[in-house]
């Protein structure tokens, strides 16, 4: 699927994006919303990054900075090579031919008043590719390409199925050959045996076009098959890193183990078997977040480190990273060799934080067959 | 044996329009005793959904042909006349619906909206109900409920204003709760959740359950019997295990394969139902999933009854393939391309 180690296309380092409150006639500033705080990470040509997390946990609004549709609060992210957290829009016109972006819902993210040829076919206009008769070709071959029919060239979306328009979405975002694709949510609008159609078409172009893609899910079923590695995300912060299949045998953080658990098993008699970790509640708020480890109370594990230091993003081998200072899954060997990793270190953390014993043994979310 | 609620025998549901009619709904049976859930599962446009409305009688219109009956403890539903269908819903049949954020009012505050409910069928004052709608969100897990109560549904999350709908829905005591995807629009995490309390709930009011989804994932853990449609028929009806143990439909086997499963191998790629569901205003001739078949042959030009054919009784199926051959082909289906080890 990709090859790894090339050399990232975009980095993100200590990306921090904060949403002010105001209120009042004077708008004051009353609070902030740390919808993403103090984010990095690599992401390589060719590769799948999987971002996956809980509605309100930073994902989205992440993929959106990255893109350069939000502005960072801090932090940088660097395309290809160059920093382009600080660039206005017209420096940035030429790099959206680079960076697109793949929409959750394919019923509020096209226009419901243009034809497809000119949903697809606009982006080519704006950054003047080849002429009228050149265009409208190239944008039947993407149609084709995306399992549609040349001739829905002239039809609207309201006559297409929601898989259909997601299509249209997958081959507007294609058309001017970007090199990122963030995808949010590409298929969780959809009906289960059409999310397979378009994550294996996904899958297909990513080969053909050489895409790099961002995939953001919130269920981990859905990003194992595309996924080279998985970041997972919680409450704005990255809470673990790990290469795709790694992070299904042996997560390491408590969050990620809930998240595993949660998704459905279509066999009953395993589905009975398994231990079935129940998050109470809600994630918490994000404009007051927890102290300490933000996950520590809905944590099965938490202790009374975790209320007062927030563990810092720790080396486990492997390019595997975790958050946490219960880690599961780590033998004590490796605990004894782990250091913090030195990029990841919040001001808020104790820096010296090396992870305790792990509190329980071996945990394994997902049972054998 | 327990009471039977609901006997839903040949239900048609056609509805006329510009373009033709629509066979939304072509011969749907089952039926439904007390303290049981029953999964109703299919694609977007299979009829899951005005099965669903139409025990509500919520799709009663002029363009609207029904034919078959509804039973409900004997009465037959499709021949209530609307003032007598008022009296029903929500007191007898409660439902859930699929998009927590578009079923509650707005601009009506939570609490509010359950006290309305309650007191459409009760004759009680607003104090009693409110107190009552306080213990219906204490039930559904919201925290702090005699302070949520006030709350507005913006204030609440996601998954909260699914269990204040369900609160709603559970607020007259009904003997069938129908939901209607109570969780594709939720988070995995949440989706457990929900699931498991409609499964406890459903103990404590003992009433019975129609789940519908689109996902088999979600009816593994508590559905006792399950009915898979497609292009508005049942192509597939058994107990949970012998639909996941033993699924006798090439569809079954699809939405089976559809699923990402975590506790297998990664497979190259995914298996999945080519195409789309047929328009259902010009149904394919014979077996209706024929068009997107892998297995089709020719015999399926011609229309399968829904019949047993497997050894077990109450499994029924509508496809022409003989079990030997179905047990021979079905796990490749649903497997997928394994990934070359």
């Amino acid at each position: 699927m990709s090859s790894n180690g090339g050399a990232p296309l975009v980095e993100v380092r200590g990306l921090k994006k904060y949403f002010p409150i105001k209120k009042g006639v004077l708008s004051r500033e009353v609070g902030r919303v740390h919808a993403v705080d103090d984010v990095t990470f690599a992401v390589s040509e060719g590769e799948t990054l999987g971002l996956v997390g809980e509605s309100g946990c930073g994902k989205s609004t992440l993929g959106r900075t990255i893109v350069r549709l939000l502005p960072p609060s801090a932090g940088e992210v660097v395309f290809q090579g160059s920093p382009i957290g600080h660039l206005g829009a017209r420096a940035l016109r030429p790099l959206r031919r680079e960076m697109q972006m793949i929409f959750q819902d394919p019923y509020a993210s096209l226009n419901p008043r243009k034809r497809v040829g000119s949903i697809i076919g606009d982006p080519l206009k704006i950054h003047d590719v080849g002429d009228a008769r050149e265009r409208r070709q190239r944008v039947q071959e993407l149609l084709e390409t995306v399992g549609l029919s040349p001739e829905h060239y002239n039809r609207f979306p309201h006559e297409f199925s929601g898989g259909q328009r997601q299509r249209i979405g997958v081959a507007r975002a294609l058309a001017l050959r970007p090199k990122l694709v963030v995808a949010d949510e590409p298929v969780s609008a959809l009906d289960v045996s059409i999310q397979a159609q378009m994550i294996n078409l996904l899958d297909e172009l990513q080969d053909e076009f050489r895409l790099t893609y961002i995939f953001i899910a919130h269920d981990l079923g859905v990003v194992r098959h595309v996924s080279d590695r998985i970041a997972v995300m919680y409450l704005g912060k990255l809470v673990e890193l790990s290469p795709a299949e790694e992070l299904y045998t042996r997560p390491i953080m408590p969050y990620t183990e809930a998240l595993l658990s949660a998704v459905p098993i279509p066999d009953p008699d395993l589905s009975e078997q398994r231990e079935r970790i129940v998050l109470e509640g809600d994630v918490p708020s994000p404009i007051d977040p927890p102290s300490g480890c933000r996950f520590h109370p809905r944590c099965r594990y938490m202790t009374e480190i975790c209320r007062e230091v927030e563990p810092p993003l720790t080396d486990y081998g492997n390019g595997h990273l975790a958050a946490c200072h219960h880690p599961l899954n780590v033998d004590k060997e490796t605990l004894a060799q782990v250091t913090a990793s030195p990029k990841h270190t919040p001001d808020s953390a104790d820096e010296h934080a090396t992870p305790t014993e792990p509190a329980g043994k071996e945990s394994r979310p997902i049972p054998n067959p | 044996m327990a009471e039977r609620l609901l006997d839903v025998k040949d239900l048609q549901v056609h509805f006329n329009t510009e373009d033709g009619i629509v066979h939304a709904v072509d011969g749907v049976s089952f039926d439904l005793e007390r303290g049981k859930v029953l999964g109703i599962v299919g694609e977007s446009g299979s009829g899951k959904s005005v099965t669903a409305m139409t025990l509500l009688g919520l799709t009663r219109d002029v363009n609207t042909r029904f034919q078959g009956e509804v039973l409900y403890k004997g009465r037959d539903l499709l021949k209530l006349p609307e003032t007598a269908m008022q009296d029903f819903r929500g007191n007898e049949m409660g439902m859930i619906f699929q998009d927590p954020m578009t079923s509650l009012n707005p601009v009506y505050r939570i609490g509010n909206q359950i006290v309305e409910a309650i007191r459409t069928h009760e004759d009680i004052d607003k104090g009693r109900a409110k107190r009552r709608a306080v213990d219906l969100l204490r039930q559904v897990g919201i925290p702090r409920p005699d302070v949520r109560v006030d709350d507005y549904p913006h204030q609440f999350s996601g998954g909260m204003r699914q269990r204040a709908m369900i609160a709603m829905a559970l607020s007259c005591n009904p003997d069938v709760l129908i939901a209607d995807e109570p969780t594709t629009a939720l988070d995995v995490t949440i989706q457990a959740q929900i699931i498991e309390l409609i499964d406890r709930l459903k103990d404590d009011f003992n009433s019975a359950v129609i789940l519908i989804t689109h996902d088999l994932g979600v009816v593994a853990d508590v559905a006792d019997e399950i009915i898979v449609m497609y292009a508005g028929r049942v192509v597939e009806r058994g107990a949970k295990r012998q639909v996941f143990y033993d699924p006798q439909m090439p569809y079954t086997w699809g939405l089976l394969g559809s699923i990402p499963r975590l506790d297998r191998p990664k497979p190259k790629r995914l298996a999945s139902i080519t195409g789309s569901p047929p328009s259902l205003i010009n149904l394919p001739r014979g077996c209706k999933f024929r068009p997107r078949c892998p297995h089709a042959f020719d015999k399926c030009i011609e229309e399968p009854d829904l019949v047993n054919r497997v050894e077990e009784p109450g499994h029924l199926d509508r496809c022409w393939l003989s079990v030997q051959e179905k047990r021979a082909v079905r796990d490749r289906t649903i497997r997928g391309e394994e990934e070359a080890a």
